[in-house]
Protein backbone atom coordinates (compact mmCIF):
# COMPACT_ATOMS: atom_id res chain seq x y z
CA UNK A 1 0.00 0.00 0.00
CA UNK A 2 2.58 2.60 -0.97
CA UNK A 3 1.21 6.00 -1.75
CA UNK A 4 1.95 6.80 -5.40
CA UNK A 5 -0.20 9.72 -6.42
CA UNK A 6 -1.61 12.40 -4.21
CA UNK A 7 -3.88 15.24 -5.26
CA UNK A 8 -4.33 18.06 -2.80
CA UNK A 9 -7.34 20.38 -2.99
CA UNK A 10 -7.53 20.47 -6.79
CA UNK A 11 -9.80 23.03 -8.38
CA UNK A 12 -10.59 23.88 -11.96
CA UNK A 13 -13.28 26.10 -13.35
CA UNK A 14 -14.58 26.61 -16.88
CA UNK A 15 -15.94 30.12 -17.07
CA UNK A 16 -18.42 30.31 -14.21
CA UNK A 17 -18.65 26.55 -13.74
CA UNK A 18 -16.63 24.93 -10.97
CA UNK A 19 -15.96 21.63 -12.71
CA UNK A 20 -13.68 20.40 -9.95
CA UNK A 21 -13.67 22.10 -6.60
CA UNK A 22 -11.34 21.38 -3.72
CA UNK A 23 -10.92 17.69 -4.46
CA UNK A 24 -8.21 15.73 -2.65
CA UNK A 25 -7.34 12.17 -3.45
CA UNK A 26 -4.69 9.57 -2.67
CA UNK A 27 -3.95 6.54 -4.82
CA UNK A 28 -2.01 3.58 -3.45
CA UNK A 29 -0.29 0.79 -5.28
CA UNK A 30 -2.32 -2.41 -5.11
CA UNK A 31 -5.68 -0.73 -4.67
CA UNK A 32 -8.49 0.31 -6.94
CA UNK A 33 -10.20 3.55 -6.13
CA UNK A 34 -13.45 4.27 -7.92
CA UNK A 35 -14.92 7.71 -8.53
CA UNK A 36 -18.65 7.77 -9.15
CA UNK A 37 -21.16 10.53 -9.55
CA UNK A 38 -23.86 11.81 -11.88
CA UNK A 39 -23.01 13.22 -15.31
CA UNK A 40 -21.36 16.59 -15.01
CA UNK A 41 -20.00 15.83 -11.55
CA UNK A 42 -16.45 16.58 -12.72
CA UNK A 43 -15.12 13.02 -12.85
CA UNK A 44 -13.56 13.30 -16.31
CA UNK A 45 -12.18 16.74 -15.50
CA UNK A 46 -10.53 15.21 -12.44
CA UNK A 47 -8.85 12.57 -14.63
CA UNK A 48 -7.81 15.28 -17.09
CA UNK A 49 -6.21 17.23 -14.24
CA UNK A 50 -4.39 14.18 -12.88
CA UNK A 51 -3.08 13.20 -16.33
CA UNK A 52 -1.94 16.70 -17.32
CA UNK A 53 -4.50 17.23 -20.06
CA UNK A 54 -5.64 20.23 -18.06
CA UNK A 55 -3.78 22.41 -15.59
CA UNK A 56 -5.50 22.99 -12.24
CA UNK A 57 -6.41 26.53 -11.17
CA UNK A 58 -5.48 25.65 -7.62
CA UNK A 59 -4.16 22.72 -5.67
CA UNK A 60 -1.26 20.41 -6.32
CA UNK A 61 -0.46 16.95 -7.59
CA UNK A 62 2.36 14.82 -6.21
CA UNK A 63 3.81 11.65 -7.68
CA UNK A 64 6.07 9.79 -5.25
CA UNK A 65 6.15 12.96 -3.21
CA UNK A 66 7.43 15.07 -6.11
CA UNK A 67 5.34 18.07 -7.06
CA UNK A 68 4.23 17.58 -10.68
CA UNK A 69 1.55 20.27 -10.72
CA UNK A 70 1.32 21.91 -14.13
CA UNK A 71 3.34 19.26 -15.95
CA UNK A 72 2.18 18.55 -19.50
CA UNK A 73 0.54 15.22 -20.30
CA UNK A 74 3.63 13.75 -21.98
CA UNK A 75 5.83 14.47 -18.97
CA UNK A 76 3.31 12.92 -16.61
CA UNK A 77 3.12 9.84 -18.83
CA UNK A 78 6.88 9.51 -18.50
CA UNK A 79 6.54 9.99 -14.74
CA UNK A 80 4.39 6.87 -14.58
CA UNK A 81 0.82 8.06 -15.12
CA UNK A 82 -1.07 6.05 -17.73
CA UNK A 83 -4.62 6.80 -18.75
CA UNK A 84 -7.39 5.57 -20.98
CA UNK A 85 -10.00 7.80 -22.57
CA UNK A 86 -13.75 7.78 -22.24
CA UNK A 87 -14.12 7.98 -26.02
CA UNK A 88 -11.82 5.59 -27.83
CA UNK A 89 -8.74 7.56 -28.83
CA UNK A 90 -6.27 5.42 -30.78
CA UNK A 91 -4.18 5.56 -33.95
CA UNK A 92 -7.09 4.15 -35.96
CA UNK A 93 -5.28 3.47 -39.24
CA UNK A 94 -2.40 1.54 -37.68
CA UNK A 95 -2.22 -2.05 -36.52
CA UNK A 96 -3.04 -2.90 -32.93
CA UNK A 97 0.57 -3.89 -32.31
CA UNK A 98 1.96 -0.64 -33.78
CA UNK A 99 -0.49 1.36 -31.65
CA UNK A 100 0.77 -0.22 -28.47
CA UNK A 101 4.41 -0.29 -29.61
CA UNK A 102 4.27 3.47 -30.20
CA UNK A 103 2.71 3.94 -26.77
CA UNK A 104 5.60 2.02 -25.22
CA UNK A 105 8.28 3.73 -27.30
CA UNK A 106 8.47 7.16 -25.68
CA UNK A 107 8.89 5.88 -22.15
CA UNK A 108 11.17 2.95 -22.92
CA UNK A 109 13.57 4.40 -25.49
CA UNK A 110 15.77 7.39 -24.67
CA UNK A 111 15.74 10.23 -27.20
CA UNK A 112 19.28 9.64 -28.37
CA UNK A 113 18.25 6.25 -29.78
CA UNK A 114 15.40 7.66 -31.87
CA UNK A 115 17.32 7.23 -35.10
CA UNK A 116 17.59 3.46 -34.75
CA UNK A 117 15.36 1.30 -36.94
CA UNK A 118 12.13 0.57 -35.07
CA UNK A 119 12.30 -3.12 -35.95
CA UNK A 120 15.61 -3.46 -34.13
CA UNK A 121 14.49 -1.90 -30.86
CA UNK A 122 13.22 -4.85 -28.82
CA UNK A 123 12.04 -3.20 -25.60
CA UNK A 124 8.94 -1.40 -26.94
CA UNK A 125 7.92 -4.46 -28.94
CA UNK A 126 8.25 -6.66 -25.88
CA UNK A 127 6.28 -4.21 -23.76
CA UNK A 128 3.59 -3.97 -26.45
CA UNK A 129 3.23 -7.75 -26.67
CA UNK A 130 3.04 -8.00 -22.89
CA UNK A 131 0.34 -5.30 -22.70
CA UNK A 132 -1.69 -6.99 -25.44
CA UNK A 133 -1.37 -10.35 -23.71
CA UNK A 134 -2.53 -8.87 -20.43
CA UNK A 135 -5.72 -7.37 -21.87
CA UNK A 136 -6.31 -10.37 -24.13
CA UNK A 137 -5.77 -8.78 -27.54
CA UNK A 138 -2.69 -10.75 -28.59
CA UNK A 139 -4.65 -12.60 -31.27
CA UNK A 140 -5.69 -9.42 -33.08
CA UNK A 141 -2.26 -7.77 -32.83
CA UNK A 142 -1.83 -7.53 -36.59
CA UNK A 143 -5.29 -6.15 -37.37
CA UNK A 144 -5.84 -2.47 -38.12
CA UNK A 145 -7.21 -0.80 -34.98
CA UNK A 146 -10.22 0.68 -36.77
CA UNK A 147 -11.45 -2.80 -37.70
CA UNK A 148 -11.73 -3.99 -34.09
CA UNK A 149 -15.09 -4.43 -32.38
CA UNK A 150 -16.13 -1.78 -29.88
CA UNK A 151 -15.26 -4.01 -26.95
CA UNK A 152 -11.82 -4.75 -28.39
CA UNK A 153 -11.19 -1.05 -28.95
CA UNK A 154 -11.99 -0.43 -25.27
CA UNK A 155 -9.40 -3.06 -24.39
CA UNK A 156 -6.91 -1.42 -26.75
CA UNK A 157 -7.46 1.82 -24.81
CA UNK A 158 -6.32 0.03 -21.67
CA UNK A 159 -3.41 -1.65 -23.47
CA UNK A 160 -2.19 1.79 -24.60
CA UNK A 161 -2.33 3.02 -21.02
CA UNK A 162 -0.48 -0.08 -19.83
CA UNK A 163 2.23 0.19 -22.46
CA UNK A 164 3.71 3.32 -20.91
CA UNK A 165 4.70 1.15 -17.90
CA UNK A 166 2.62 3.23 -15.51
CA UNK A 167 2.45 2.97 -11.77
CA UNK A 168 -0.84 4.87 -11.79
CA UNK A 169 -3.65 3.87 -14.13
CA UNK A 170 -6.44 6.37 -14.71
CA UNK A 171 -9.32 4.59 -16.43
CA UNK A 172 -12.14 6.82 -17.68
CA UNK A 173 -15.26 4.67 -18.14
CA UNK A 174 -13.51 1.65 -19.62
CA UNK A 175 -16.79 -0.29 -19.70
CA UNK A 176 -18.76 2.28 -21.70
CA UNK A 177 -20.91 0.53 -24.29
CA UNK A 178 -19.77 -2.99 -23.40
CA UNK A 179 -22.02 -6.03 -23.25
CA UNK A 180 -22.66 -8.01 -20.06
CA UNK A 181 -20.18 -10.80 -20.81
CA UNK A 182 -17.47 -8.35 -21.89
CA UNK A 183 -18.07 -6.29 -18.75
CA UNK A 184 -17.54 -9.32 -16.56
CA UNK A 185 -14.26 -10.13 -18.24
CA UNK A 186 -13.14 -6.52 -17.98
CA UNK A 187 -14.03 -6.45 -14.28
CA UNK A 188 -11.69 -9.39 -13.80
CA UNK A 189 -8.99 -7.51 -15.74
CA UNK A 190 -9.47 -4.43 -13.52
CA UNK A 191 -8.95 -6.53 -10.41
CA UNK A 192 -5.84 -8.00 -11.97
CA UNK A 193 -4.48 -4.55 -12.89
CA UNK A 194 -5.06 -3.30 -9.36
CA UNK A 195 -2.62 -5.88 -8.01
CA UNK A 196 0.44 -4.06 -9.36
CA UNK A 197 -0.85 -0.56 -10.08
CA UNK A 198 -2.60 2.25 -8.30
CA UNK A 199 -5.87 2.35 -10.22
CA UNK A 200 -8.37 5.16 -10.45
CA UNK A 201 -11.61 3.99 -12.04
CA UNK A 202 -14.42 6.17 -13.28
CA UNK A 203 -17.45 4.07 -14.00
CA UNK A 204 -21.22 4.24 -14.20
CA UNK A 205 -21.87 0.51 -13.87
CA UNK A 206 -22.48 0.26 -10.13
CA UNK A 207 -22.39 -3.53 -10.01
CA UNK A 208 -18.87 -3.47 -11.38
CA UNK A 209 -17.80 -0.57 -9.18
CA UNK A 210 -19.00 -2.23 -5.98
CA UNK A 211 -17.47 -5.55 -6.95
CA UNK A 212 -13.97 -4.32 -7.87
CA UNK A 213 -13.35 -1.14 -5.87
CA UNK A 214 -11.41 -1.06 -2.61
CA UNK A 215 -12.68 2.42 -1.89
CA UNK A 216 -15.10 4.82 -3.52
CA UNK A 217 -15.32 8.58 -3.86
CA UNK A 218 -18.66 10.09 -4.73
CA UNK A 219 -18.53 13.40 -6.58
CA UNK A 220 -21.43 15.77 -7.07
CA UNK A 221 -21.14 19.21 -8.68
CA UNK A 222 -17.35 19.06 -8.68
CA UNK A 223 -17.09 18.32 -4.98
CA UNK A 224 -16.43 15.21 -2.96
CA UNK A 225 -19.71 14.22 -1.34
CA UNK A 226 -18.63 11.01 0.39
CA UNK A 227 -15.69 8.72 0.53
CA UNK A 228 -15.35 5.24 1.97
CA UNK A 229 -15.53 1.50 1.55
CA UNK A 230 -17.96 0.28 -1.14
CA UNK A 231 -20.41 -1.20 1.35
CA UNK A 232 -20.49 1.95 3.38
CA UNK A 233 -21.05 4.09 0.27
CA UNK A 234 -23.88 1.81 -0.84
CA UNK A 235 -25.65 2.33 2.47
CA UNK A 236 -24.97 6.06 2.77
CA UNK A 237 -28.15 8.09 2.90
CA UNK A 238 -26.49 11.19 1.49
CA UNK A 239 -25.18 9.29 -1.53
CA UNK A 240 -28.52 7.62 -2.06
CA UNK A 241 -30.26 11.00 -2.06
CA UNK A 242 -27.76 12.72 -4.28
CA UNK A 243 -27.10 10.08 -6.81
CA UNK A 244 -27.88 6.41 -6.39
CA UNK A 245 -31.53 7.00 -5.64
CA UNK A 246 -32.11 8.44 -9.07
CA UNK A 247 -30.13 5.91 -10.99
CA UNK A 248 -30.38 2.54 -9.33
CA UNK B 1 2.66 6.34 -45.08
CA UNK B 2 3.46 3.22 -47.06
CA UNK B 3 7.10 2.66 -47.97
CA UNK B 4 8.00 1.11 -51.30
CA UNK B 5 8.85 -2.60 -51.34
CA UNK B 6 12.33 -3.72 -52.30
CA UNK B 7 10.99 -4.70 -55.73
CA UNK B 8 9.45 -1.31 -56.35
CA UNK B 9 12.66 0.40 -55.22
CA UNK B 10 14.67 -1.74 -57.66
CA UNK B 11 12.24 -0.65 -60.36
CA UNK B 12 12.85 2.99 -59.38
CA UNK B 13 16.59 2.32 -59.50
CA UNK B 14 16.15 1.05 -63.05
CA UNK B 15 14.25 4.19 -64.03
CA UNK B 16 17.01 6.27 -62.44
CA UNK B 17 19.54 4.34 -64.53
CA UNK B 18 17.58 5.12 -67.67
CA UNK B 19 17.49 8.79 -66.71
CA UNK B 20 21.21 8.79 -65.89
CA UNK B 21 21.90 7.44 -69.38
CA UNK B 22 19.77 10.21 -70.96
CA UNK B 23 22.79 12.18 -72.26
CA UNK B 24 23.38 9.23 -74.62
CA UNK B 25 20.03 9.56 -76.33
CA UNK B 26 18.39 12.91 -75.49
CA UNK B 27 18.80 16.51 -76.62
CA UNK B 28 20.36 18.98 -74.13
CA UNK B 29 16.99 20.72 -73.85
CA UNK B 30 15.42 17.59 -72.42
CA UNK B 31 18.35 17.08 -70.07
CA UNK B 32 17.67 20.53 -68.67
CA UNK B 33 13.98 19.75 -68.42
CA UNK B 34 14.82 16.55 -66.53
CA UNK B 35 16.97 18.58 -64.12
CA UNK B 36 14.04 20.93 -63.52
CA UNK B 37 11.87 17.92 -62.71
CA UNK B 38 14.54 16.44 -60.43
CA UNK B 39 14.86 19.68 -58.47
CA UNK B 40 11.07 19.87 -58.15
CA UNK B 41 11.09 16.25 -57.01
CA UNK B 42 13.65 17.01 -54.27
CA UNK B 43 11.52 19.93 -53.12
CA UNK B 44 8.28 17.93 -53.12
CA UNK B 45 10.00 15.02 -51.37
CA UNK B 46 11.27 17.30 -48.60
CA UNK B 47 7.72 18.59 -48.15
CA UNK B 48 6.42 15.03 -47.96
CA UNK B 49 8.35 14.54 -44.72
CA UNK B 50 5.98 17.11 -43.25
CA UNK B 51 2.74 16.35 -45.08
CA UNK B 52 2.82 12.57 -45.42
CA UNK B 53 5.20 12.05 -42.51
CA UNK B 54 3.86 14.19 -39.70
CA UNK B 55 0.57 15.53 -41.06
CA UNK B 56 1.85 19.12 -41.16
CA UNK B 57 0.78 21.31 -44.08
CA UNK B 58 3.16 24.26 -44.41
CA UNK B 59 3.16 27.24 -46.76
CA UNK B 60 6.60 28.37 -45.58
CA UNK B 61 8.39 25.56 -47.33
CA UNK B 62 9.33 27.62 -50.40
CA UNK B 63 11.01 30.16 -48.13
CA UNK B 64 13.54 27.48 -47.14
CA UNK B 65 13.86 26.43 -50.77
CA UNK B 66 14.57 30.04 -51.75
CA UNK B 67 17.03 30.56 -48.88
CA UNK B 68 18.95 27.55 -50.17
CA UNK B 69 18.99 29.10 -53.63
CA UNK B 70 20.15 32.52 -52.40
CA UNK B 71 22.89 30.83 -50.38
CA UNK B 72 24.79 30.44 -53.67
CA UNK B 73 25.16 34.16 -54.56
CA UNK B 74 25.45 35.14 -50.90
CA UNK B 75 28.35 32.74 -50.34
CA UNK B 76 30.01 33.85 -53.58
CA UNK B 77 29.77 37.47 -52.50
CA UNK B 78 30.90 36.70 -48.96
CA UNK B 79 33.97 34.77 -50.13
CA UNK B 80 34.74 37.02 -53.09
CA UNK B 81 34.86 34.20 -55.66
CA UNK B 82 32.68 31.19 -56.53
CA UNK B 83 33.42 28.60 -53.81
CA UNK B 84 33.28 24.84 -54.06
CA UNK B 85 29.82 23.38 -54.54
CA UNK B 86 30.32 21.51 -51.27
CA UNK B 87 30.64 24.86 -49.50
CA UNK B 88 27.51 26.36 -51.08
CA UNK B 89 25.54 23.15 -50.54
CA UNK B 90 26.47 23.03 -46.85
CA UNK B 91 25.71 26.71 -46.45
CA UNK B 92 22.34 26.28 -48.18
CA UNK B 93 21.35 23.39 -45.96
CA UNK B 94 22.43 25.16 -42.79
CA UNK B 95 20.81 28.46 -43.69
CA UNK B 96 17.51 26.83 -44.65
CA UNK B 97 17.57 24.35 -41.78
CA UNK B 98 18.39 27.09 -39.28
CA UNK B 99 15.58 29.29 -40.59
CA UNK B 100 13.19 26.34 -40.43
CA UNK B 101 14.22 25.68 -36.85
CA UNK B 102 13.40 29.26 -35.93
CA UNK B 103 10.15 29.42 -37.85
CA UNK B 104 9.10 25.99 -36.58
CA UNK B 105 9.81 26.88 -32.95
CA UNK B 106 7.24 29.67 -33.24
CA UNK B 107 4.75 28.30 -35.78
CA UNK B 108 4.47 24.87 -34.13
CA UNK B 109 2.95 26.51 -31.07
CA UNK B 110 -0.22 26.53 -33.19
CA UNK B 111 -2.14 23.73 -34.87
CA UNK B 112 -4.24 23.07 -37.96
CA UNK B 113 -5.54 26.15 -39.72
CA UNK B 114 -3.58 28.53 -37.48
CA UNK B 115 -0.39 26.64 -38.19
CA UNK B 116 -1.09 26.95 -41.93
CA UNK B 117 -1.66 30.71 -41.60
CA UNK B 118 1.41 31.31 -39.45
CA UNK B 119 3.61 29.44 -41.94
CA UNK B 120 2.12 31.60 -44.70
CA UNK B 121 3.06 34.72 -42.74
CA UNK B 122 6.60 33.55 -41.95
CA UNK B 123 7.14 32.41 -45.53
CA UNK B 124 6.06 35.77 -46.96
CA UNK B 125 8.32 37.50 -44.45
CA UNK B 126 11.33 35.84 -46.07
CA UNK B 127 9.92 36.55 -49.52
CA UNK B 128 9.73 40.28 -48.85
CA UNK B 129 13.23 40.38 -47.36
CA UNK B 130 14.60 39.36 -50.74
CA UNK B 131 11.95 41.19 -52.76
CA UNK B 132 12.36 44.59 -51.09
CA UNK B 133 16.00 44.70 -50.05
CA UNK B 134 19.14 44.85 -52.18
CA UNK B 135 20.43 41.75 -50.42
CA UNK B 136 19.87 39.47 -53.41
CA UNK B 137 19.25 41.80 -56.33
CA UNK B 138 15.76 42.88 -55.25
CA UNK B 139 12.63 42.01 -57.15
CA UNK B 140 14.45 41.48 -60.47
CA UNK B 141 16.49 38.63 -59.16
CA UNK B 142 20.09 37.93 -59.95
CA UNK B 143 22.10 36.05 -62.53
CA UNK B 144 24.66 34.11 -60.54
CA UNK B 145 28.02 32.43 -61.03
CA UNK B 146 27.81 28.71 -60.51
CA UNK B 147 29.98 27.27 -57.73
CA UNK B 148 33.08 25.29 -58.62
CA UNK B 149 32.54 21.59 -59.22
CA UNK B 150 35.24 20.17 -56.98
CA UNK B 151 37.17 20.57 -53.74
CA UNK B 152 40.49 22.32 -53.25
CA UNK B 153 42.80 21.62 -56.18
CA UNK B 154 40.64 18.80 -57.52
CA UNK B 155 38.39 20.76 -59.84
CA UNK B 156 36.35 19.53 -62.76
CA UNK B 157 36.15 22.04 -65.55
CA UNK B 158 32.71 21.57 -67.01
CA UNK B 159 32.30 22.84 -70.54
CA UNK B 160 29.11 24.52 -71.64
CA UNK B 161 28.25 21.52 -73.79
CA UNK B 162 28.70 19.03 -70.96
CA UNK B 163 26.90 21.10 -68.35
CA UNK B 164 23.33 19.77 -68.83
CA UNK B 165 24.57 16.17 -68.48
CA UNK B 166 26.67 16.96 -65.39
CA UNK B 167 23.81 18.82 -63.72
CA UNK B 168 21.43 15.99 -64.52
CA UNK B 169 23.75 13.45 -62.90
CA UNK B 170 24.24 15.69 -59.85
CA UNK B 171 20.52 16.31 -59.37
CA UNK B 172 19.69 12.67 -59.88
CA UNK B 173 22.33 11.59 -57.39
CA UNK B 174 21.11 14.04 -54.74
CA UNK B 175 17.48 13.04 -55.23
CA UNK B 176 18.42 9.36 -54.90
CA UNK B 177 20.38 10.12 -51.72
CA UNK B 178 17.51 12.13 -50.29
CA UNK B 179 14.98 9.42 -51.10
CA UNK B 180 17.15 6.66 -49.64
CA UNK B 181 17.78 8.73 -46.52
CA UNK B 182 14.10 9.52 -45.93
CA UNK B 183 13.15 5.92 -46.69
CA UNK B 184 15.51 4.80 -43.93
CA UNK B 185 14.37 7.63 -41.63
CA UNK B 186 10.72 6.64 -41.85
CA UNK B 187 11.63 3.18 -40.54
CA UNK B 188 13.35 4.51 -37.44
CA UNK B 189 11.66 5.12 -34.11
CA UNK B 190 11.62 8.82 -35.03
CA UNK B 191 9.85 8.14 -38.33
CA UNK B 192 7.31 5.87 -36.67
CA UNK B 193 6.64 8.50 -34.03
CA UNK B 194 5.97 11.07 -36.78
CA UNK B 195 3.45 8.72 -38.37
CA UNK B 196 1.85 8.26 -34.97
CA UNK B 197 1.56 12.04 -34.61
CA UNK B 198 -0.04 12.24 -38.03
CA UNK B 199 -2.52 9.53 -37.01
CA UNK B 200 -3.36 10.87 -33.53
CA UNK B 201 -1.25 13.65 -32.09
CA UNK B 202 -3.20 13.83 -28.85
CA UNK B 203 -2.83 10.16 -28.01
CA UNK B 204 0.87 10.26 -28.83
CA UNK B 205 1.33 13.07 -26.31
CA UNK B 206 -0.75 11.21 -23.76
CA UNK B 207 1.59 8.23 -24.06
CA UNK B 208 4.68 10.28 -23.31
CA UNK B 209 5.86 11.55 -26.69
CA UNK B 210 7.23 15.08 -26.73
CA UNK B 211 5.13 15.87 -29.75
CA UNK B 212 6.33 19.43 -30.26
CA UNK B 213 10.01 18.49 -30.21
CA UNK B 214 9.41 15.67 -32.69
CA UNK B 215 7.49 17.96 -35.03
CA UNK B 216 10.15 20.64 -34.73
CA UNK B 217 12.89 18.16 -35.65
CA UNK B 218 10.89 17.09 -38.71
CA UNK B 219 10.20 20.71 -39.66
CA UNK B 220 13.88 21.68 -39.42
CA UNK B 221 15.05 18.63 -41.36
CA UNK B 222 12.44 19.20 -44.07
CA UNK B 223 13.58 22.83 -44.29
CA UNK B 224 17.20 21.76 -44.61
CA UNK B 225 16.32 19.37 -47.44
CA UNK B 226 14.23 22.07 -49.13
CA UNK B 227 17.34 24.26 -48.91
CA UNK B 228 19.36 21.57 -50.69
CA UNK B 229 16.68 21.46 -53.42
CA UNK B 230 16.73 25.25 -53.70
CA UNK B 231 20.50 25.24 -53.90
CA UNK B 232 20.31 22.85 -56.84
CA UNK B 233 17.66 25.04 -58.48
CA UNK B 234 20.09 27.97 -58.33
CA UNK B 235 23.03 25.91 -59.57
CA UNK B 236 20.94 24.44 -62.38
CA UNK B 237 19.43 27.70 -63.62
CA UNK B 238 22.26 30.09 -62.67
CA UNK B 239 19.52 32.50 -61.70
CA UNK B 240 17.65 33.37 -58.52
CA UNK B 241 14.68 35.63 -57.89
CA UNK B 242 12.33 36.26 -54.95
CA UNK B 243 9.58 34.13 -56.50
CA UNK B 244 11.60 31.12 -55.38
CA UNK B 245 10.53 31.96 -51.82
CA UNK B 246 6.91 32.89 -52.49
CA UNK B 247 3.95 30.94 -51.17
CA UNK B 248 2.91 30.07 -54.74
CA UNK B 249 5.88 27.79 -54.92
CA UNK B 250 4.90 26.14 -51.63
CA UNK B 251 1.44 25.64 -53.06
CA UNK B 252 2.70 24.02 -56.24
CA UNK B 253 4.89 21.67 -54.19
CA UNK B 254 1.76 20.76 -52.22
CA UNK B 255 0.03 20.12 -55.55
CA UNK B 256 2.86 17.82 -56.57
CA UNK B 257 2.52 15.93 -53.30
CA UNK B 258 -1.24 15.68 -53.82
CA UNK B 259 -0.86 14.69 -57.45
CA UNK B 260 1.62 11.96 -56.62
CA UNK B 261 -0.17 10.80 -53.49
CA UNK B 262 0.29 11.67 -49.82
CA UNK B 263 0.16 8.04 -48.79
CA UNK B 264 3.61 7.05 -50.06
CA UNK B 265 7.12 8.42 -49.80
CA UNK B 266 7.78 8.12 -53.53
CA UNK B 267 4.45 9.66 -54.58
CA UNK B 268 5.73 13.27 -54.60
CA UNK B 269 8.58 12.28 -56.94
CA UNK B 270 6.04 10.93 -59.43
CA UNK B 271 3.96 14.04 -58.82
CA UNK B 272 6.88 16.38 -59.53
CA UNK B 273 7.70 14.62 -62.80
CA UNK B 274 4.05 14.58 -63.84
CA UNK B 275 3.68 18.26 -62.92
CA UNK B 276 6.80 19.27 -64.87
CA UNK B 277 5.72 17.22 -67.89
CA UNK B 278 2.24 18.69 -67.69
CA UNK B 279 3.56 22.25 -67.57
CA UNK B 280 5.78 21.53 -70.58
CA UNK B 281 2.99 19.90 -72.58
CA UNK B 282 0.40 22.58 -71.83
CA UNK B 283 2.92 25.28 -72.70
CA UNK B 284 3.26 23.85 -76.20
CA UNK B 285 -0.53 23.75 -76.66
CA UNK B 286 -1.73 27.05 -75.25
CA UNK B 287 -0.65 30.26 -73.60
CA UNK B 288 -3.12 29.62 -70.80
CA UNK B 289 -1.09 26.85 -69.28
CA UNK B 290 -2.32 27.49 -65.75
CA UNK B 291 -5.82 26.61 -66.90
CA UNK B 292 -4.75 23.30 -68.44
CA UNK B 293 -2.69 22.43 -65.38
CA UNK B 294 -5.56 23.23 -63.05
CA UNK B 295 -8.07 21.11 -64.93
CA UNK B 296 -5.72 18.13 -65.16
CA UNK B 297 -4.71 18.32 -61.48
CA UNK B 298 -8.36 18.58 -60.48
CA UNK B 299 -9.26 15.59 -62.63
CA UNK B 300 -6.42 13.48 -61.23
CA UNK B 301 -7.22 14.36 -57.64
CA UNK B 302 -10.92 13.56 -58.15
CA UNK B 303 -10.28 10.32 -60.03
CA UNK B 304 -7.30 9.13 -57.99
CA UNK B 305 -7.73 10.01 -54.32
CA UNK B 306 -4.43 8.31 -53.55
CA UNK B 307 -2.67 10.13 -56.36
CA UNK B 308 -0.52 8.65 -59.10
CA UNK B 309 1.14 6.34 -56.56
CA UNK B 310 -2.28 4.76 -55.97
CA UNK B 311 -2.53 3.68 -59.62
CA UNK B 312 -0.75 0.39 -59.12
CA UNK B 313 -2.46 -0.54 -55.87
CA UNK B 314 -6.20 -0.72 -56.07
Amino acid sequence: MTLVLEAVRLSRRFGGVRAVSDVSLALHRGTLHAVIGPNGAGKSTLVNLLSGELAPDAGSILVDGIDVTGWANWRLARAGIGRSFQRTNVMAGMTVLENVRLAAQAVLVPGRRLLRPAAREAAPLRAARAALLRVGLEEVADLVAATLSHGQQRLLEIALALAVQPRVLLLDEPLAGMGAEESERLAALLRDLARDHAVLLIEHDMDVVFSVADSVTVMVDGRVLERGAPDWIRDSVAVRDAYLGHDV
Amino acid sequence: MVLASLRLNLFFLMLAGLLAAAPLYAQPYYLELASTALVAAMFALSLQLLVGGAGLVSLAHAAFFGLGAYAVPLMTRFLGAPPSILVTLTAAGMLAGGAALGVGALALRTRGFFFLMSTLAFGQLFYFVFHDSPLGGGSDGLFIQRPVFGVGSLVFQVSRADRPAVLLALNLGLLALMYAGLHALMRTLFGRALLGIKANEHRMAATGHDVRALKLAAFALAGLLAGVAGHMAAVTDAFVNPDLLGWHRSASALLMVLLGGIGTLYGPILGAFAFTALAEASQSITERQGLVEGVVVLAVVLALPRGLAGLGRR
